[in-house]
């Protein structure tokens, strides 16, 4: 198995695995790019009803094939259809937002379903018609790349460059319009037009990856890829990147984990690939990570018994909280039996004097932002300057701590 | 056609379609107000690994394994959203994007690599169901209605399905008044001490179960399109819910029967020969219905908003 992953991913498992392999990869990374404006304006789930919108195209576009004489099965032809219909599945949801109360969700599920419905029903039409029997339209429901042709392939590989080339060409109105609309709309972007290339670019994605992946799990590249990216970063042209990488990998490895054993259908594989990728993200990335999140709240758990314990020293009061105990031994500031050490006095004094600046500070600046930055946990030379602290010495009198 | 033929092939499968449309659309119009219409396609959609795990575990296509499969399913991908929307602050559209296509994914895969040939159980079934091949072969006339020995022969989905679609509508009446308050106003329903997550979690899982009942007769498609179009249909009918709701149960069970007939004869009145996808024509009469309140539902535009 590994041997075979090995050479499905160094193209050597056979030529059309190989061109299987290109698609995938620059579908995932076009896909992953384009999602991050519409993961980033809130509106990921339109791309499901623009995708599920396809299906009634394609079979339009098969039945007038067939009755122009032709056999059906020309893939530029069906993926014109899928354009045309996922285009007016689109405008649909824009109208029914903008004409009805019904909010956007509404709007989605219903063109979602009724657009799929519909092209179910053509479907069952053409398996009827003498000439659909072979059609093997079902394959653009889950993807079937296994029958690509060369020209699929280049066919893939220039739609997907040229989306990705929008992309880049366009990615300042975008990002303006997905982080900060009323801005945009300020500096003279529509803010409507901007969405409908977002729209149209997803789109483009959705149908050339038809083949490739099937109408139900595209939508998987557009959302997955840039809500793994966002994890990393808080810059859109970071995230538009690394979304792109992390669609190109799925597609990549996905593809060839495919190629490389029976029965491991493309689509679902790169699909779940990606979500591998999403869930590593989401647990391990810094500061947005899972990990890191839980790392920073033990971290400010600490902290709070820290100062508690080192208050209840400093006024001889017993220590309660066994972690609190643990902690304040780990660090050498009591002894085992919980009495304080030389250590441990000095730094309760300290928290004990700080507390009593924070006391007076909160008296004197009352209206002061800085004072109400105080969370308890801060050293008070992080948010007041010195001369401030030693004005509220002088109030305060000569420290205790130098009795002792 | 005559009456016994009508009962034999299509009584059946009527009364199963206009069950199920009904079962999903009452949960549905909560849903719809609720802005969370689109937990029914996530929940339809992980349908698929639910009950391919419940046929692998059981090893047999037998529909309870199978549907306490897809039951478990829709749960796992209900808290998995919520962990991805609060854990990882992600909007809750693009958590349930993030969700569903993966579980259905692995419910593909999962397919692929069992051994299911022989069985049919199949991504497309999954989608359509089988409306049409739930007939009545006991029902050879009116009197078999009365008939217990024939009654026994009815599909046994059908059954299950009016059972659920009783509990549903039971619930909807027990719990109206907690249910329509904490639609509209969440913050006031929990001033007066209603659990407001305990019943937004209920309707979520009512739903679940509607979907995997239905699912289980007409397949997702139609679980999608009940859920949606005709309680937003009838949304645009009427300002007030207990009206609302009554549209939405006239709306589905129109668009069951229309559908069901139209899949049935139309081909056969354009001059055709072959049926097509009830399935899929009761989606799309959902969605014709839809389309006409929102053009000329009296209630079509919020209070404010431009024509």
């Amino acid at each position: 198995m590994l041997e075979t992953l090995i050479e499905a991913l160094t193209f050597r498992a056979g030529y059309n695995a190989a061109l299987v392999a290109v698609g995938t990869t620059l579908l995932g990374i076009a896909a992953g790019s384009t999602g991050t404006f519409i993961f980033l304006r809130r509106r990921a789930l339109i791309s499901d009803a623009v995708a599920h919108a396809t299906l009634p195209g394609v079979g339009l576009a098969f039945i007038a094939l067939v009755a122009l004489g032709g056999d059906g099965r020309n893939l530029p032809a069906l993926v014109a259809g899928s354009a045309v219909s996922a285009w007016v599945g689109l405008l649909v949801v824009q109208w029914i937002t903008r004409q009805t109360r019904l909010a956007e969700d509404a709007a989605i599920g219903a063109v979602l379903s009724v657009f799929f419905g519909l092209g179910i029903v053509l479907l069952t039409v053409i398996q009827n018609m003498s000439s659909g029997r072979q059609a093997g339209l079902e394959d653009f429901l889950l993807g079937a790349p296994a029958g690509m042709l060369l020209q699929d392939a280049i066919f893939v590989a220039v739609a997907g460059l040229v989306v990705l080339a929008l992309v880049i060409a366009l990615r300042r109105p975008m990002t303006l319009v997905a982080f900060d609309p009323a801005f945009a709309t300020s500096v003279g972007i529509s803010v409507h037009r901007t969405d409908l290339v977002m729209m149209a670019l997803a789109m483009a994605i959705t149908v050339v990856g038809l083949k490739l992946v099937g109408l139900i799990l595209i939508v998987a590249l557009l959302i997955i890829p840039p809500a793994a990216a966002r994890f990393w970063s808080d810059k859109a042209r970071n995230v538009v990147w690394i979304a792109g990488v992390v669609g190109g990998v799925s597609g990549f490895l996905g593809a060839g984990l495919s190629a490389s054993a029976p029965a491991i259908p493309t689509g679902p594989i790169i699909v779940l690939v990606c979500f591998c990728l999403f869930a590593m993200s989401m647990a391990f990335a810094p500061r947005r990570g899972v990990i890191a999140a839980l790392a920073r709240q033990r971290q400010f758990r600490q902290r709070v018994r820290r100062r508690q314990g080192l208050l209840a020293l400093a006024r001889e009061e017993e220590i309660l909280d066994p972690a609190t105990l643990a902690l304040l031994r780990r660090e050498g500031l009591i002894r085992t039996d919980g009495v304080a050490t030389d250590a441990g006095r000095a730094q309760a004094a300290r928290a004990r004097r700080d507390e009593r600046r924070w006391e007076v500070a909160r008296a004197t600046h009352q209206d002061e932002a800085a004072v109400d930055r105080h969370d308890l946990l801060r050293p008070i030379e992080e948010v007041l300057t010195r001369d401030e602290i030693a004005e509220i010495d002088a109030r305060l009198g000569p420290p205790e701590e130098a009795a002792t | 056609m005559s009456g016994a033929e009508f009962i034999q092939i299509s009584l059946a499968p009527l009364v199963i379609g206009v069950l199920s449309a009904i079962a999903c659309a009452l949960p549905g119009n909560f849903l719809i107000l609720r802005r969370q219409a689109l937990i029914g396609d996530a929940i339809s959609h992980v349908v698929l690994p639910g009950i391919v795990v419940g046929f692998l575990v059981s090893g047999a296509v037998s529909t309870w394994p199978m549907m306490i499969g897809a039951a478990g399913a829709a749960i796992v991908a209900v808290v998995l959203i919520e962990t991805v929307r609060r854990v990882g602050r992600i909007e809750s559209g693009a958590a349930m994007g993030v969700v569903f296509t993966s579980m259905f994914a692995f419910g593909v895969l999962l397919l692929e690599q069992s051994d299911t040939s022989g069985v049919h159980l199949d991504v497309e079934h999954a989608l359509y169901g089988n409306l049409e091949s739930l007939i009545w072969l006991d029902g050879t006339g009116w009197a078999a209605l009365l008939d217990p020995a024939a009654l026994a022969g009815l599909p046994a989905e059908l059954p299950r399905i009016a059972f659920v679609a009783a509990a549903i509508a039971l619930l909807t009446l027990v719990f109206w008044r907690p249910l329509k308050l904490s639609t509209f106003d969440e913050g006031y329903a929990r001033t007066v001490g209603l659990p407001t997550s305990l019943i937004g979690f209920t309707l979520v899982v009512v739903a679940a179960i509607a979907a995997v009942a239905a699912f289980d007769a007409v397949g997702s498609i139609i679980v999608i399109a009940m859920f949606i179009c005709p309680p937003a249909a009838a949304r645009l009918m009427t300002d007030r819910l207990e009206r609302q709701v009554l549209w939405s149960v006239v709306f589905a069970a129109l668009s069951a029967v229309s559908g069901y007939v139209l899949a049935g004869y139309g081909p056969l009145w354009l001059g055709g020969e072959h049926a097509i996808s009830a399935a899929g024509m009761i989606a799309v009469t959902a969605g014709v219905i839809m389309a006409l309140a929102c053009l000329f539902g009296p209630h079509r535009k919020a209070s404010g908003q431009r024509s």
